[in-house]
């Protein structure tokens, strides 16, 4: 069974863990959880 | 393959909007869970969604970019976009096939018997153009006195947030009936739209507007999963793209921008053995041919 390697996919994944573990730490999770739990009515259309 | 793939599509619409208790309590989830974006674009306005909605998240970082830096938060929305840099780098487009609560509805809603049309390839450009105006450059730039944004796409355009989440709160709140004006016509016409347009076309929305698979197809020639083609076996019959569910012709460019490796062509259309898939350089076994059929042009 023939392994082609490539390398951007793997490189690619490390920049964006990076990125990912970099706003968990700047408190981005927190922002998210209080953006999704609460109705933004313009959002949606309504008002 | 198909069925296979039709369940994973309903577990991953049920679990997206897995909060049932809303009849009771007419009111939207609340958890923890919605820190975690979903892979697909499913409203986190929607009174059942138990995740957050990427687009959304993504929008209101841009939005309130000026505003975060002021108050010393660097939130420039690092953990939306390494989530799906990280999907992209892995499987690509493949959570537009699998999970997306809204492709799953539009392959539902295109099986409605009626004269098919193609899409002109240029529209299938203007997603990068929604994407870049409307996720980024509008939210970004366009501010009130205090420096924030709108969430552009939400507001204007999107017809999941329409269909998961304004009508819905309209029949659960009978008071914000009376907020209802020319926004909401404006989001329910382009609803209406995509409708009669799902029926007639493959995936219109997907092709034509969706930002997010504007985001996962970027990564579709360079993630560790990839389609590949062995142009020695193809005939260029062209079952796969009669077959194929967003009009990819795979026997072109088997990781096209458009393709959501939903596998239909491989296990399906393919009677030849042309099309394979790899994962991190490993190729795939033989596809089991047995439900390989013959050529058709049912779209």
């Amino acid at each position: 069974m023939a392994v082609k390697k490539r390398k951007i996919p793997f490189l690619l994944m490390i920049l964006f863990v990076t990125l990912l573990v970099l706003g968990i730490n700047l408190g981005e999770v927190s922002s998210v959880l209080e953006k999704a739990t609460k109705l933004c009515l313009s959002c949606i259309g309504i008002g | 393959m198909l069925v296979l793939r039709r369940w994973i599509q309903i577990i991953a619409s049920v679990l997206s909007n897995a909060y049932w208790l809303f009849p009771f309590t007419r009111g939207m989830y609340q958890g923890n869970l919605k820190a975690v974006c979903v892979p697909g674009l499913n409203c986190y306005s929607c009174p059942a969604a138990t995740g957050a909605c990427p687009l959304g998240a993504l929008q209101n970082f841009m939005a309130g970019v000026r505003p975060s830096l002021r108050a010393g938060h660097q939130h420039l929305g690092l953990y939306v976009v390494g989530m799906l840099g990280l999907i992209g780098s892995l499987v690509g487009r493949m959570p537009c096939a699998w999970v997306c609560p809204f492709g799953f509805l539009q392959e539902l809603i295109h099986k409605i018997p009626s004269r098919k049309f193609e899409i002109p390839t240029p529209l299938t450009y203007m997603k990068y153009v929604f994407l870049g105006l409307f996720i980024f450059i509008l939210p970004l730039l366009v501010v009130d006195g205090f420096g924030y944004g709108t969430t552009w796409f939400c507001k204007f355009v999107c017809p999941a947030g329409t269909l998961e989440a304004g009508i819905p709160m309209i029949l659960l709140k009978p008071e914000l009936r009376d907020l209802i004006g020319l926004l909401f016509y404006n989001k329910l016409t382009i609803l209406a739209v995509f409708f009669a347009w799902m029926v007639l076309s493959r995936r219109p929305f997907c092709r034509v507007v969706c930002p997010l698979g504007a985001i996962y197809s970027l990564f579709n020639k360079y993630s560790v999963f990839r389609m590949t083609h062995d142009p020695d076996k193809c005939t260029h019959c062209q079952t796969c793209y009669f077959d194929c569910p967003m009009g990819v012709k795979f026997y072109e460019d088997p990781n096209h921008y458009d393709c959501i490796r939903c596998l239909k062509c491989l296990q399906e259309s393919c009677r030849f053995g042309a099309i394979s898939y790899e994962f991190a350089g490993v190729p795939t076994p033989k596809p089991v041919k047995k439900g390989a059929r013959s050529i058709s042009h049912t779209g």
